[in-house]
């Protein structure tokens, strides 16, 4: 089974995603800022984080650089899922290593069809 | 609430007009489709609204009512591989074919334009010379057509099939909006074709697309527009279906793709 971390400090968010996920076919994780979910990702790196942008302690942007210099780093494919919809951060967040972004508000068919593009389809 | 007597009417107005099948016993889509093109254009109620249909059932608002029930929400790629295997296969065997003339595509029945605005961005993201076309697209639905024309897509739309890279490369920001470059637009010229019409005025086309439009019309209407599709078919021309839809007496030629030729051209190529 292919995982997933969530990485969103809200809740509402965290759960919503973790239903459309595990509708995927995803086993879900979550972590509530960059550095829990850093702390996940030593332990064991998952094929898929879907990453916030704003959160308190460390930001999604923030996570995603040290992410990819991390050994193994490399290999999750990360899709910003973030309310920010201006298009120089979203290229900004693509050029940093991002493989995807999901606008907020989101549903289960926007996030089906990000990860039918990125090969990760069940 | 609309009475049974006129759903079966819409419904046979939707048919006359468009050889679109419209289930009369749906009543919540069809009153929920009705209400806001009503209120658009400007009846007090629906009911209003089907009087005014009654007396007069070939003017304008028939083809409101048309629009009304034939809507239908689409991505941006829909079946990606599709698109992969025009532009790398389909389309470059057509232009060898041809000797260097463009490939004339037609996406016939565009909707809001989604699908022939995919293979226009692969086309102009294509690495080298990518093969020369002229882009067509028609839609019944006038409001199908400025909105396609307008190339302005909600938060909701553009995140239908749309890689993020391909968004922030071909999009601009438009309030709340995002609206396609007009380098883009500019490759695709446009037209209101009822397919049910005569289509001889249009010319021939290499490649026709019609994917997803064939299931929602009545059976007679179906091969009706398939003839008409094939009779739009330059020698050697492919017309390319959605992956479920009904393919008539068309030859396959890469079915898992979609991709067919007409019957009479296959009889000629084997001869």
């Amino acid at each position: 089974m292919k995982t997933c971390l969530v990485v969103d400090d809200s809740r509402v968010i965290r759960k919503v995603a973790r239903r459309i996920l595990e509708d995927l076919g995803f086993e879900v994780a979550e972590a509530s800022d960059g550095l829990e979910a850093m702390a996940w990702c030593s332990a064991v790196m998952p094929d898929m984080i879907l990453l916030d942008w704003r959160m308190p302690g460390m930001d999604g942007l923030e996570f995603l650089r040290r992410l990819r210099a991390e050994p193994g780093g490399e290999t999750p494919k990360v899709v910003f899922c973030s309310a920010e919809t201006d298009l120089d951060r979203i290229s900004e967040a693509l050029d940093t290593g991002a493989d995807e972004y999901i606008m907020k508000p989101f549903d289960g068919g926007i996030v089906a069809g990000k990860l039918d593009y990125l090969g990760l389809a069940a | 609430m609309i009475e049974p007597t006129d759903r079966a009417f819409l419904a046979d107005l939707c048919l006359q007009r468009a050889g679109l099948q419209v289930d009369p016993e749906k009543a919540y889509l069809i009153d929920s489709r009705i209400a806001p093109v009503a209120r658009r254009e400007g009846f007090a109620s629906p009911r209003d609204f089907v009087d005014a249909l009654r007396a007069d059932p070939d003017g304008r608002m028939s083809w409101a009512l048309v629009e009304a029930l034939s809507q239908s929400e689409t991505d941006f790629f829909r079946d990606r591989r599709v698109f992969v295997h025009l532009v790398d296969e389909v389309l470059p065997a057509l232009a060898a074919a041809h000797g260097g003339q463009p490939v004339r595509v037609w996406s016939a029945a565009c909707g809001a334009g989604q699908e022939i605005y995919s293979l226009a961005m692969m086309l102009a993201d294509a690495p080298g010379t990518p093969t020369a076309t002229e882009l067509y697209a028609s839609d019944l639905s006038e409001r199908a057509l400025e909105k396609a024309q307008a190339g302005l897509y909600s938060q909701f739309e553009i995140q239908r099939g749309l890689p993020a890279r391909t968004l922030v490369r071909h999009f601009e920001k438009q309030g709340d909006s995002f609206v396609l470059s007009p380098r883009i637009r500019q490759m695709i010229r446009w037209r209101r074709v009822n397919l049910l019409d005569d289509l001889s005025r249009l010319g021939q086309f290499d490649l026709i697309l019609c994917r997803h439009l064939l299931p929602q019309l009545a059976p007679g209407a179906q091969a009706l527009v398939l003839a008409q599709l094939q009779r739009s078919l330059a020698p050697g021309g492919r017309l390319v279906l959605g992956l479920r839809d009904p393919t008539g007496d068309l030859v396959a030629v890469d079915p898992a793709f979609g991709v067919y030729a007409a019957p009479s051209e296959a009889a000629r190529s084997a001869a």
